[in-house]
């Protein structure tokens, strides 16, 4: 794999995911998660819901930007169909918009006109010489990443016990059948919707989402 | 000789379209990229007076210039709600950013959400001359990247101790203006306004620093002052 691929998909990488939690402060705030454990559930929940949306959208950006882009628009508007929450479509379009920043500067010549957050990074893992499955994995593995390290700074967790549960979920995501050039399936997790609401009315908080 | 006293001097630096103030300090390494006005950072430890700052800085300069303002609160929308509560501004010139509990993250490794949230600001306020970027409160090695802001100012209270400018750290010896605010508890807790001088000139070089205490002086006239140099020095359009 190129090294431009490794630092595009660096977690330490200036793309804005640090400030938000995708639902897990909200979980911990209403007591759904307190421990180690409460957290591999939520992220294995996330993984096979989202996780798998995420994955699938992915990896037809990937597919779209390697044959020259287009309708970027029809894709966004196919992920916010499958996103019911009005908080979950804002904070992906805020990552979508932060990873859009960074890649612009790191990837001459790459623009992209989408705004959700897995349609931008198939593009730009794609513009960065990567393929679909790749993008597919690095998406899915998104959607875990960032709850985890929110709960690590929430709930004084071991990070290398985080760490741990991250690489079993890594292990399952790369058993996942790998999605078809049209397959954009609509998995949902209500509670992870419900969440993200809640979040936005909550009177202290921390993350963005 | 410091390693710095080696390096050519940088007046002119090409990433810097400030024209030079020697009440601005140092050279700037970096710059906005895309920054339509002036921005201002002001960062500090926990309770050194930062919002209070900003506060009377929005009432001494609002009638001159139309100021906006991004708070980094770690309760997120407290020090929104406290400058709205000063009735300052108007609520939409005041916008508040989440730091994810790392406040220094948020304006220094990746200044993502803060830059996202001034460009922003910056589009639905076109007739905007400044805005200020107030951190969550940290500790002393909490800076802002240039990437974000063109000056910051670190704000310290003498409350906090009079060693707290011989400890240094890049906010006390690298901010474009330090800022010792509550010099009317020195007598209080005991603390050597001398000192605090001596040590901040002599890790400082160049860069300014004022004292200050916001209860004597509401209205940080001083600091109001440098503020209108920046805003001076500034290119026509930033």
């Amino acid at each position: 794999m190129d090294s431009v691929l490794l630092l595009l998909l660096d977690t330490r990488s200036p793309s804005g995911g640090h400030n938000h939690s995708m639902g897990m402060e909200s979980a911990i705030s209403v007591g759904l998660v307190r421990d180690q454990e409460d957290v591999a559930t939520f992220c294995r929940g996330r993984l096979r819901t989202s996780g798998r949306v995420a994955a699938s959208f992915a990896a037809a950006a990937c597919d779209l930007q390697t044959s020259g882009g287009g309708e970027w628009s029809r894709l966004d508007a196919e992920f916010d169909a499958r996103t019911p929450s009005a908080a979950v479509r804002t904070a992906s379009r805020q990552l979508g918009s932060g990873l859009s920043r960074m890649a612009r500067r790191m990837l001459p010549g790459f623009t992209v006109s989408a705004q959700h957050h897995p349609i931008v990074l198939g593009a730009a893992i794609a513009a960065a010489g990567g393929d679909r499955g790749l993008s597919a994995r690095a998406a899915a593995l998104s959607t875990i990443s960032v709850p985890a390290s929110a709960a690590l700074r929430l709930l004084g967790l071991d990070p290398f016990a985080v760490q741990a549960m991250l690489a079993d979920l890594a292990r399952e995501i790369d058993q996942l059948p790998l999605p078809g050039p049209d397959d954009l399936p609509a998995d949902a997790a209500p509670a992870l919707d419900l969440l993200a609401d809640h979040h936005l009315t909550m009177e202290v908080r921390l993350f963005a989402s | 000789m410091r390693p710095s006293d080696l390096r050519p001097p940088r007046h002119n630096d090409e990433h810097d379209n400030y024209r030079h103030d020697h009440r601005l300090g140092g050279a700037v390494v970096a710059r906005p990229v895309g920054a339509l006005v002036p921005r201002i950072g002001i960062g500090g430890p926990v309770g050194s007076g930062k919002t209070a700052l900003v506060a009377a800085l929005c009432r001494t300069l609002s009638t001159e210039l139309t100021l906006g303002v991004v708070t980094n609160d770690i309760y997120t929308t407290e020090d929104a709600d406290f400058l709205r509560r000063a009735g300052v501004l108007p609520d939409d010139r005041i916008r508040a950013v989440q730091t994810g509990a790392c406040p220094h993250t948020a304006i220094r490794d990746d200044i993502t959400p803060n830059l996202d949230t001034v460009e922003r600001l910056e589009r639905d306020h076109p007739t905007l001359d400044l805005i200020l970027i107030e951190s969550g409160g940290d500790n002393l090695t909490a800076t802002f990247s240039y990437g974000l802001i063109h000056r910051q100012i670190f704000v310290i209270d003498v409350a906090g101790g009079d060693k707290v400018p011989r400890k240094g750290g890049p906010g006390v010896t690298r901010s474009d203006l330090l800022v010792i605010n509550k010099t009317d508890l020195a007598p209080h807790v005991g603390a050597d306004l001398t000192v605090m001088e001596r040590d901040a000139a002599a890790g400082r070089g160049t860069r300014p620093t004022i004292f200050t205490s916001l209860r004597v002086d509401p209205g940080a006239l001083a600091v109001a002052e440098w503020v209108r140099a920046v805003v001076a020095a500034a290119p026509a359009r930033v």
